[in-house]
């Protein structure tokens, strides 16, 4: 009963020369909200699709609900419901039809589906553009018409792809209002995501991905405990030589990084800090203490290079 | 008899539901506009059959069949129009539309999401343009029984031999779309396909051809269709037609299990 729904040992995916995933170890428990945080192109969606078994892995062991996706790839998928990261809606067809004939595809009886698709609409507050063509809805009700349709089979395990890439902030807030419903049904929840918001509002447990691998695993909570400090200094100052400060600030933090428009004291107590400071009239323009959050911790294990 | 052609393929419990979802998704996304298109293809064949099986055939008379019997030169045009809109109606449906769900509508990757596999995608894909394919041949049949030009029980055994022919350019279609790469590519199918209707012993019997040419004519899909179908037609069936039948079957086996391993490979990366 208790055995994970999602277990990989040794993961690996490689496109010819390129290795996407690099011998990943993960296992998601029933009813937990699991997050893979990384930068682009850390592998979160090729394991993702390796998880939905569209995709074969290349090397390791994977087990989904207990099967092999190599073997069992339509009774396993059969009990997923999955959310991709583009939007894969069927444009021929109305929205109510789009959660309907998706339906089908799992062998529900029409009028299951029906009544499925009613339901679903309700829940994702689309009731009323039903029977409507898919194109002129916005990206947010797209969003949630494909979780709708995500769901349509009642699935054991929902796979979630950035759910909230590109969308405006109220579209946002209701997509995740919705996932955490479906979390409190008991709906397991595998999610990426690179926003740590997102991570920190939805997940239990989550690992940071990066270059394949993973650097990292735990709770929002333990992460920030683990690879941050409780609070965070960020001292603006007015010259333009932010760099000329961590030496001065050298001593008074467990950690000092130097960004081009700011600098950012990792401390313990960030009044304290503060107040030191001060006292050593260091005067910055303008100075601001806050909880140490998953954005430093995923700054701090990924690093801050752009990556595309 | 599919599940004779590729026992291996189609053995997994609850394909053949699975591949019906998939015609039944093309079923609900009809829209009025389709009908017009279906109308379209229906006509094309039988402007073909007047303008030159009636109008033509009267400048030319009677003609001289293979095995000695001489008919009409409507009742040898019509079954190869016959063919010809089997044949166009199965290709419309498994090149443009497939390769523009396949490619830009991105819509069996939602597909692949479910319990639906890629050769269940193509079976299904399959048999609904073979409902369109059988839609024309029924309503041509019909026609040339009107005219006189075949007799309604030739009619009714040529039906499912207009629906075999359809399943093997169908087959055919579909393995061309997961083997090209752009639209461009279809202008080479539509001159192809044109080609072939001109040439495929349709208008003028193969054997007016010289020895080498004929040759390359006989070997091509839809001269041993409307050999088929001409065959049966005008009532002159031999041992050649089972060998159309078996030409056919053999087409539609390895179409099918090209497409579904082309689409697996292209989708399930």
């Amino acid at each position: 009963m208790n055995s994970p729904l999602i277990q990989a040992r040794g993961l690996i995916k490689r496109f010819g020369d390129f290795t996407a995933v690099d011998g990943i170890d993960v296992d998601v428990r029933a009813g937990e909200a699991f997050g893979f945080l990384g930068p682009n192109g850390a592998g979160k969606s090729s394991t993702m699709r390796m998880i939905g078994c569209v995709s074969p892995p290349s090397e390791g062991e994977l087990r989904i609900l207990g099967m092999d996706p190599r073997r069992d790839g339509p009774r396993i998928r059969a009990r997923l419901g999955v959310c991709p990261q583009l939007d894969n809606l069927d444009t021929e067809l109305t929205v109510r039809e789009n959660l309907t004939t998706y339906a089908r595809f799992f062998g529900i009886p029409r009028k299951v589906a029906r009544a499925r698709a009613a339901e679903l609409l309700e829940f994702v507050q689309l009731s009323e553009r039903a029977d409507s063509k898919v194109d002129p809805l916005s990206g947010g009700m797209k969003r949630r018409l494909t979780i709708a349709r995500a769901l349509v089979n009642e699935p054991d395990l929902v796979l979630l792809d950035e759910p909230t890439t590109g969308l405006d902030p109220q579209a946002r807030h209701l997509v995740w209002e919705r996932l955490f419903r479906l979390k409190q049904q008991g709906v397991t929840l595998v999610l990426t995501t690179h926003y740590m918001d997102e991570a920190e509002q939805l997940c239990d447990r989550l690992v940071v991905m990066d270059g394949g691998r993973i650097v990292a695993e735990g709770s929002p909570r333990e992460l920030i405990e683990r690879y941050s400090t409780r609070e965070v200094v960020e001292l603006r100052f007015t010259t333009d030589e932010q760099g000329t400060y961590a030496e001065k600030l050298a001593g008074m933090a467990d950690r000092i990084e130097v960004l081009p428009d700011r600098v950012l004291m990792y401390v313990a107590d960030g009044d304290d800090a503060l107040a030191e400071v001060h006292r050593r009239s260091l005067s910055p323009s303008s100075a601001l203490v806050r909880r140490s959050s998953l954005e430093d911790v995923f700054l701090h294990l990924t690093g801050r290079t752009l990556v595309d | 008899m599919l599940t004779l052609v590729l026992p291996k393929l189609v053995s997994f419990e609850g394909a053949g539901r699975r591949s019906a979802s998939v015609a039944e998704r093309n079923v609900t996304a009809l829209g009025s506009a389709y009908w017009l298109v279906m109308l379209g293809g229906f006509l094309e064949p039988v402007l073909y059959l007047f303008s030159i099986g009636i109008g033509v055939g009267q400048l030319i008379g009677d003609i001289g069949l293979p095995g000695g019997a001489t008919v009409s030169y409507a009742e040898f045009v019509a079954p190869a129009m016959l063919a010809a809109s089997a044949m166009s109606g199965a290709l419309s449906e498994t090149t443009f539309n497939f390769f523009g769900k396949m490619k830009y509508m991105r819509l069996y990757e939602g597909m692949l999401a479910t319990p639906v596999r890629p050769i269940e995608i193509a079976l299904g894909e399959l048999a609904w343009a073979m409902i369109r394919g059988s839609i024309y041949s029924a309503a041509f049949l019909v026609i040339m029984v009107a005219m006189d030009l075949t007799t309604p029980g030739r009619a009714l055994s040529a039906f499912p031999a207009t629906v075999l022919v359809g399943f093997a350019f169908g087959a055919l279609g579909m393995m061309t779309s997961t083997l090209i790469r752009s639209w461009q590519d279809f202008d080479l199918i539509g001159s192809a396909q044109f080609a072939l209707f001109l040439f495929s012993g349709t208008f003028v019997p193969a054997t007016a051809y010289p020895a080498a040419l004929r040759w390359l004519v006989e070997v091509t899909p839809l001269y041993r269709s409307v050999d088929l179908i001409r065959g049966i037609t005008t009532g002159t069936v031999g041992w050649v037609q089972a060998l159309d039948v078996v030409y056919l079957l053999v087409l539609l086996a390895v179409g099918l299990a090209v497409a579904g391993r082309r689409m697996e490979r292209m989708l399930c990366k």
